[in-house]
């Protein structure tokens, strides 16, 4: 999947990986995607249900070698 | 911040670093989720904004006493559970490392970045004998009721 900005949070536990995120967002445009890379085990729910809040479109996911990966369309 | 933002609220009443570390990573989050947060820091809390150095101001003797007996800034607070004299707190701080979390001080310099409005409560100020130019810079001083304005107008309200 295309993304317009890869944020690798690998490694990074609670809370930074929503923290990171949030900053990643603010910097793109809208309809942009921003690619997030983490390994906290939360961050499928976190990411989710921050998108859900924050009305940004979580587009998919999917985990590779225990890197979870998200793609999220910006409101 | 916008007056249409969500809020969220916490009032850090306990002063045990296990206790302060849950107030600040769930107000970094709220900030993540775009929300205005506030932390009231009220009676023993108010030790996690207290300068790390030694601030010379006039005080009687009970202050003295007080500031003297009470941890003196985010980094010396103990443990509510495993304290071990000492040794609990150390090895939190070992562990969290080993795991990339932030620090307790990270996580307040982090809060403050993210526009989290640190407020420090007066009057147990004055009851501990604790003065502003103690406290960390950027913080700002009210009472209840500035509290309960913005506890009024928010959904997450937290008592730690």
């Amino acid at each position: 999947m295309n993304s317009d900005k890869i944020l690798d949070a690998k490694g990074l536990a609670c809370p930074m990986p929503i923290v990171r995120t949030k900053k990643s967002i603010a910097e793109l445009e809208s309809g942009q995607v921003l690619e997030v890379h983490a390994t906290d085990k939360g961050a499928k729910n976190d990411l989710a249900a921050w998108a859900k809040s924050t009305g940004n479109e979580l587009l998919s996911h999917a985990e590779e070698n225990g890197v979870y990966k998200f793609w999220i369309k910006k409101a | 911040m916008t007056m249409n933002n969500e809020k969220t609220t916490i009032v850090l009443f306990s002063g045990e670093l296990d206790k302060a570390i849950a107030a600040f990573i769930i107000a970094n989050g709220a900030a993540a989720y775009d929300h205005d947060v506030t932390i009231f820091f009220t009676f023993w809390g108010l030790n996690a904004l207290r300068k790390d150095e030694k601030v010379f101001v006039k005080k009687g003797f009970l202050e003295k006493m007080f500031a003297k007996m009470m941890p003196r800034g985010a980094n010396k607070l103990g443990l509510s559970k495993m304290h071990f004299g000492g040794m609990g707190p150390k090895m939190i701080k070992h562990v969290m490392k080993k795991h990339n979390a932030l620090s307790l001080p990270e996580l307040i310099e982090l809060a403050q970045e993210q526009g989290v409005k640190l407020v420090a409560c007066t009057m147990t100020m004055d009851l501990l004998g604790l003065q502003k130019e103690e406290l960390l810079d950027g913080i700002e001083y009210a009472g209840v009721a500035a509290y309960l304005g913005d506890a009024a107008d928010a959904k997450v309200n937290l008592f730690i």
